[in-house]
């Protein structure tokens, strides 16, 4: 019976994929006839019937100008266009950077990517990776029972599979397109999703405007290539884009397995995760991210709320943490929770996935500058100071206040540093990123030592401690220390808000910031919780958690001491 | 003969392997155990929990001698093993109905 359904399963997706990839060929070439229409419509609309623009070739000033872009990570395209953005030259007479036939989801000429922008993405793509896997996946692993310790690798490999086919449906859309923004907002043409076409227009636009994004914008990845999409990056290609944002995608829901830890059925996580990214993670991407975010205060002139996160403050590390906790309070504690001692069974491991965690953190601070230019350096930098301060007063408390220095808390306030620095690395200069890494030392340590046994909850790893209250003091610390000096694009927007002391305008808007998200992840966390749990039950069964995970949810065991 | 367990700290195995040699007794059964008894175990610390662990890592001896060398076997065990603090450890002995070596099928005093 079951291999009846796994050939029906094997069949459909085939079937699936092929009409997928048809509508995927469509697209891509009315998306180019399109484009080039658009363009040129565009300008003979304004410049009248003989324009002008169609015998001006790309002069050596103007190409000069555009390659200089490169350096400053800005437009390449404003030296060829006028003050309406209407373009000024006729590509086709002359070589310049901008490249007439790169498809792309905007439908107007862009540039090459530049290379030095792109690599760095690149590169930090994959570390992005490697802090899921195997960074967070043997510092979570090494801190549970010897007989949960491949439960946590299945979730987190288990997590990263099913983000990205999420991500190639619809998330990638949900977040980084939307209404005015550059997917679907400016041209008009066809979206064929399953057989019924929508204008792009109509296909662009957000459920809830600046809020909750479409999954039909970027549909089975539309119109996502190589070329940038400028609303993010003029100079990173926008498929890299794509894939460094879904691994801030994969690593989010994996935190939350710190919270549930030893005692979720591996159904009910699928279930779950699925339910949570769609409608939390990329409610709150699409929010503070998106190009008409309510709460992008850096890039949206019309933001609601002029929120700043750098890096995922609030998108990954209080959305991890407070759901986490949320999840845990309705999962219960486990069987023998607290006075059954469950130390972890190999500091050895946490410590070689936290060290993996710093290092590829460096991806995910630096790499969310999107470019190889100052912000990036500047992000490197306090990421570093913050990181390693945070690593050296967490265990200095250990020994003042219990006696010894833990290598856990060596760790732990690595992790906590990296988790603080996180929505602030862009926005402060380094003694900024001292101070925060002294919050980052001390106030989840005492949440993990003293608030937690107040509280009771069996927030299994502390996610809730180090990445829910980490997150949420980093996101209010950046409204204490971002300076206009740490960020030239600040100016932009935010020259109101970010003025230059600790109790400036944009403390009050990262607390409002938090305040929303803190709404939307303990309402949508109870909401998918509960659906879980009525689809497929939430928690093991008791003999399946006293025997262990490992051998019960998935048939093996991590280290095998018998066998000679 | 007799059986004599002993039970003592870990780093002392080699002096007392050693000791036993010396006379004559060549051959001992070896696991590591745990326990306690009067020496109080040790507390870790794990961010927010704190756990007091009892038990203590150990070896056991377990070796048969014939009754004429007991008192010297017991004797060099004790010796090599004493440090003289709590935790030292402790000698049984216990009488042996038979013993028989599988190899020849030898019984009695000669197959130990």
């Amino acid at each position: 019976m079951k291999k009846y359904y796994l050939t029906l399963a094997l069949i459909a997706t085939t079937a699936f994929g092929v009409t997928t990839l048809r509508a995927d060929d469509t697209n891509a070439a009315a998306a180019a006839t399109n484009a080039m229409a658009t363009a040129t419509n565009a300008v003979a609309a304004t410049n009248g019937p003989v324009a002008a623009w169609t015998t001006n070739a790309p002069t050596t000033e103007q190409r000069l100008e555009s390659v200089e872009a490169y350096f400053a990570n800005s437009d390449p395209t404003a030296p060829y266009t006028d003050t309406n953005g209407n373009w000024t030259v006729n590509f086709a007479l002359g070589p310049s950077i901008i490249n007439t036939n790169l498809v792309n989801s905007t439908g107007r000429y862009v540039s090459f990517p530049g290379a030095g922008h792109n690599a760095w993405l690149l590169a930090s793509t994959a570390l992005v990776l490697f802090m899921t896997l195997p960074g967070l996946a043997l510092f979570y692993g090494g801190m549970v029972r010897r007989k949960n310790m491949l439960s946590v690798l299945a979730q987190c490999f288990l997590i990263t599979g099913l983000t990205t086919i999420l991500w190639y449906i619809c998330s990638y859309g949900m977040i980084f397109g939307g209404s005015g923004g550059l997917h679907g907002g400016a041209t008009t043409g066809a979206v064929n999703v399953w057989g019924m076409a929508f204008t792009q227009g109509e296909a662009g636009h957000d459920w809830i405007s600046g809020i909750m994004g479409s999954p039909k914008v970027c549909w089975m990845f539309n119109n996502v290539t190589s070329a940038p999409n400028p609303g993010y990056s003029y100079w990173v290609s926008e498929n890299v884009y794509a894939m460094f944002q879904l691994m801030f995608a994969i690593i989010t829901p994996a935190l939350i397995i710190g919270s549930i830890a030893e005692r979720m059925k591996f159904k009910a996580i699928l279930v779950f995760m699925t339910l949570w990214i769609l409608l939390v993670y990329n409610t709150q991407g699409h929010m503070v991210w998106g190009v008409n975010g309510i709460m992008n205060g850096c890039w949206n002139p019309d933001a609601k709320i002029k929120g700043l996160d750098f890096a995922g403050g609030t998108v990954v590390h209080m959305s991890s943490g407070w759901s986490g906790l949320v999840l845990c309070i309705i999962l219960g504690k486990r069987l023998g929770y607290p006075k059954t001692p469950m130390p972890p069974h190999s500091i050895v491991m946490t410590y070689i996935g936290a060290s993996m965690l710093w290092v590829g953190w460096y991806g995910f601070n630096s790499g969310s500058a999107v470019a190889g230019d100052v912000i990036s350096a500047n992000a490197f930098t306090t990421t570093t100071l913050a990181t390693a301060v945070g690593s050296f007063v967490w265990p200095m408390w250990d020994w003042v206040v219990r006696g010894k220095p833990t290598v856990l808390g060596f760790c732990s306030g690595a992790v906590a540093g990296l988790v603080l620095i996180t929505p602030a690395c862009g926005y402060v200069l380094p003694s900024g990123a001292m101070w925060i890494g002294i919050a980052a030392g001390t106030i989840p340590w005492f949440f993990c030592y003293k608030i937690k046994g107040l509280l009771g909850m069996d927030d299994s790893l502390d996610a809730w401690s180090v990445h829910g209250i980490g997150g949420m003091c980093g996101a209010i610390m950046t409204g204490m220390f971002a300076r206009q000096a740490a960020n030239p694009n600040l100016a932009t927007n935010l020259s109101k808000t970010v003025t230059d002391q600790i109790f400036q305008p944009q403390l009050w808007e990262q607390l409002k910031t938090v305040g929303v998200a803190l709404v939307l992840f303990i309402v949508g966390t109870i909401v998918c919780a509960f659906i879980t749990k009525a689809l497929v039950g939430l928690r093991v069964s008791e003999e399946v958690e006293m025997a262990g995970l490992d051998i019960s949810e998935h048939g093996e065991v991590a280290y095998d001491f018998d066998t000679k | 003969m007799k059986k004599i367990d002993a039970i003592i700290k870990p780093f002392k195995l080699e002096e007392v392997k050693d000791a036993l040699s010396e006379l004559g007794i060549e051959g001992m059964t070896v696991s590591e155990v745990k326990g306690f008894g009067r020496q109080k175990g040790h507390t870790e610390i794990y961010r927010g929990s704190e756990y007091t662990v009892d038990f203590l890592p150990k070896i056991k001896i377990e070796l048969v001698v014939a009754d004429g060398q007991v008192d010297a076997a017991v004797g060099a065990i004790i010796k090599a093993a004493k440090t003289g603090k709590i935790g030292d450890g402790k000698v049984f002995v216990s009488p042996v109905e038979t013993a028989i070596r599988i190899r020849t099928e030898e019984k009695g005093d000669s197959a130990v």
